[in-house]
């Protein structure tokens, strides 16, 4: 009998350090999900948060020499003004949907640490206006480049 | 013509199924023989059927014929040969077919292994089996038909995803199924056993190297997976924690625990009903995943198109656990364990160990990626729980788990003596501690870093230790050097194959540890001719070149490297522009190396090519990942090849325990 308890407690001893390392995993990692009007409602400054909106077209702004990005993203009631240090993800662009994890900022903007683009997977035909832009970028390129 | 007749393969095959399902079970009831035949042959037919399908899918990517939805969404004129072929399982429908077919290849290798061996258990399992495919037919049939028809027919299809235009979309798919298809036949004669009453360790010898097998492909999937994130997706990692990444790594998780857990069953008669619960649990765990990620409750970052196929797989998985509990209720009696732990110092302690920690592991994965799903259900705040979380909770358990593998295959079963300790494992933790030592006087400083390093040093240790006793021992008794090691590893190599794959995994956890701990990146935008360093690389923006590919714009920028000796190499990241997508693709450049890799990323350029922004990583040790892979494939092999026995008179019970 005794050697039964023995395991017993030993599981129980490991069961319950499990259950308090998903506590602080949890406490220390826990991220919540907004929107720019949840967002914009009550504002609490150094907490993380993942912030999902659309980029608000006219509003991207790219310094590539400071490597600053700058969007508002938009829930289509409020908008939020984020800051990004960095290049945008390939499938980040003006009018799509995006999700930027960070904190908000005493100084009024989000800081974004990481950019999560959302990428589409309805059906699209091909359309020729994107194609001419293309064309257009490969020939300026060779133009500077010199070579075919 | 070719939907209409894929279509009518796919019902036929489902009707098919669903009958050979039927007579194979009745069969075994009845004991008809005859039956059981004709559900053998419906067996056939469902694989020639299923085979059908896919080669008319195969056959309409290469005619594009846009006619076809699946085709249409997946392909166009310009995607390149193979990846039209490929393009088979680049979406939710046609890797349903591929996991029907694999399905149901591996039922007929079932029905031709075991059909005279194991007439009690077989019929049942054949119908397990069938049982199993009809669902995925079903799936074929209403929700996720690959055959559906596109009205108007366009003149051209929306192509491949960019992304899955890469060899690993070739390997990865094909060896994830495989792993999660594999398990189906353990599954299918647990439930057989459990059904005939036959509840002792039969199912479990029958399908020893199904299992491994099984267990085998899944690693790859996973490692190859982690290698197309890597070199693909163009943020240096291969791992993110994602939905989709922990949904095949919980299945795998518990078929690590069954596998070792089944040793403990063979030898001593225990944990019939946990390993009957494992099995059930992990073949679960690939439906679940499958649910998971397909029925969009989960936000991924992996696109995946919704639909009612959730619902299909909810209730499929329903019916599994709900009929595999009922079973396993209805036989528990005879589930009752013949031995019992002797000592909590014992091999059979450290086996049950070893299984608390990877189910621990997958229920904390299975934790955080349900978490906002719980959160929002019970507080109503969407919270989400990312890669700190993971990280955090999981590196003490696979700490754990490794200092497991180094006690596990040498510690004494029933009750270790002190002596038996001292001489397996004095060295080894001395071993690990020196090779901790060494290392924090050569400047390793991260605490997690040293502890697996000291760790795996300790496992490494009690593995060459424990050859190097076998092989002097073989020595003695007057075998050459060749046959005393190369030979022993053939003779034994359940249980060499397992240390092979333990050393592959300990090669695996350093490149994780290294990779994590000493990884460093900046970003920059250069003009041309200019320069940035970092890590001793120093890198110059030499120009942007575009180019015209088959279904594809290519801009590529040109970087020299050099390093402290010298002129290192070009680098040539580029970003690719597909016109069905509205934004780029990047395609990294890289050079690979022992200790690190040099890794590229292509950002925001000027279009005159005067200036461009690029992300610089240097990856530490990652390429141990793939090397560990590979020791694994060996290890793999190793315990797969069937035993051979140089004088079958020499009673080796006792050795063969461990693989």
């Amino acid at each position: 009998m005794n050697r039964k308890v023995k395991f017993i407690a030993g599981g129980l001893v490991i069961v319950a350090a499990l259950a308090y390392l998903i506590y602080a995993g949890v406490s220390q990692s826990v991220v919540y999900f907004v929107t720019p009007s949840e967002l914009g409602a009550a504002p609490v400054a150094g907490k993380s948060y993942r912030l999902g909106g659309m980029v608000q077209p006219g509003t991207l702004k790219w310094e590539p020499k400071a490597l600053d990005l700058r969007f508002v993203l938009s829930d289509g009631q409020a908008s939020v003004p984020v800051r990004h240090r960095g290049t945008p993800p390939d499938l980040f662009a003006e009018g799509r949907g995006a999700v930027v994890e960070g904190t908000w900022s005493r100084d009024g903007y989000f800081q974004a640490t990481t950019i999560l683009a959302k990428h589409s997977e309805e059906y699209k035909a091909p359309h020729d206006a994107s194609q001419a832009g293309y064309k257009e970028l490969l020939k300026t390129l060779r133009g500077t480049d010199g070579k075919p | 013509m070719t939907p209409e007749l894929g279509y009518a393969a796919t019902v036929a095959a489902l009707v098919l199924a669903v009958y050979g399902s039927g007579a194979a079970a009745w069969s075994a009831v009845k004991g008809r023989s005859d039956l059981r035949a004709s559900s053998e042959r419906a067996a056939v037919g469902v694989w020639l059927l299923i085979t059908a399908c896919m080669l008319l899918l195969v056959y309409a990517f290469l005619t594009f014929d846009f006619s076809v939805k699946y085709v249409a969404t997946n392909t166009n004129r310009g995607t390149p040969f193979y990846y039209r072929i490929t393009a088979l399982w680049g979406a939710l429908e046609g890797s349903i077919i591929l996991w029907a077919w694999m399905l149901s290849l591996y039922t007929l290798i079932m029905v031709s292994r075991y059909r005279r061996t194991q007439p009690q258990l077989y019929p049942w399992a054949l119908a397990v089996m069938l049982g199993i495919a009809a669902f995925f037919l079903l799936v074929m049939t209403i929700p996720a038909p690959p055959f559906e028809r596109l009205s108007p027919i366009p003149a051209d299809g929306r192509g491949l995803n960019p992304l899955l235009e890469d060899s690993g979309m070739i390997t990865h798919p094909v060896a994830l199924y495989l792993g999660f298809t594999g398990f189906t036949v353990p599954f299918a004669f647990a439930m057989a056993a459990l059904i005939v009453g036959r509840t002792g360790d039969e199912w479990i010898t029958i399908t020893r190297r199904w299992t491994i097998i099984a267990w085998y492909f899944l690693s790859l999937g996973l490692l190859i997976g982690g290698w197309w994130s890597y070199h693909v997706l163009g943020w240096g990692g291969y791992w993110a924690w994602d939905p989709v990444e922990n949904a095949a790594f919980m299945p795998w998780l518990t078929a690590t625990a069954f596998l070792h857990s089944v040793m403990i069953q063979e030898r001593r008669r225990m944990l019939k009903l946990w390993n009957l619960a494992l099995i059930i649990l992990t073949f679960s765990l690939t439906i679940f995943g499958t649910f998971l990620t397909r029925s969009g409750i989960i936000g991924s970052v992996h696109a995946f198109s919704q639909g009612s196929v959730g619902q299909f797989f909810l209730a499929f998985l329903a019916l599994v656990v709900l009929g595999a509990l009922s079973l396993l209720a209805w036989r528990l009696d005879r589930l009752r364990a013949q031995g019992e732990l002797d000592s909590i110092v014992s091999r059979e302690s450290a086996f049950l160990l070893n299984n608390l920690f990877l189910i621990a592991a997958a229920f904390t994965v299975f934790f955080g990626t349900v978490f906002p799903l719980l959160s929002e259900a019970i507080k109503g705040v969407k919270v989400s729980v990312g890669a700190p979380f993971f990280n955090l909770v999981n590196i003490p358990i696979f700490l754990a788990l490794i200092f497991l593998m180094g006690v596990g295959p040498l510690i004494a079963w029933r009750r270790a003596s002190a002596e038996n300790l001292r001489r397996n494992f004095l060295k080894p933790v001395l071993i690990g501690i020196a090779a901790a030592a060494l290392c924090r006087a050569l400047g390793v400083a991260n605490t997690v870093v040293l502890v697996c390093l000291a760790l795996v040093g300790f496992v490494a240790a009690t593995i060459a230790l424990d050859f190097a006793r076998a092989a002097r021992a073989r020595r003695r008794t007057g075998d050459a050097w060749r046959e005393a090691t190369w030979g022993l590893a053939l003779r034994q190599n359940r249980r060499y194959g397992g240390f092979v794959v333990h050393l592959g995994i300990l090669t695996i956890a350093l490149g994780v540890a290294g990779s994590q701990a000493w990884s460093t990146q900046t970003e920059a935008t250069l003009n041309l001719g200019e320069t940035v360093e970092l890590g001793g690389y120093t890198i110059r923006f030499e120009g942007l070149q575009a180019a015209e590919e088959s279904n594809h714009f290519k801009v590529t920028g040109a970087f020299t490297v050099t390093d402290r000796r010298g002129p290192y190499t070009v680098l040539t990241p580029a970003k690719k522009f597909y016109p069905q997508e509205q934004t780029p693709i990047a395609a990294v450049d890289y050079r690979l190396g022992f200790f690190e890799d040099l890794y590229l990323v292509l950002g925001e350029f000027a279009r005159d090519g005067s200036h461009a922004t690029i992300k610089i990583q240097i990856n530490r040790m990652v390429s141990w990942l793939w090397i560990g892979g590979l020791v694994l494939t060996l290890g793999a092999a190793l315990a797969i090849a069937p035993e051979r026995r140089r004088t079958p008179a020499v009673p080796r019970a006792g050795e063969r325990a461990v693989a």
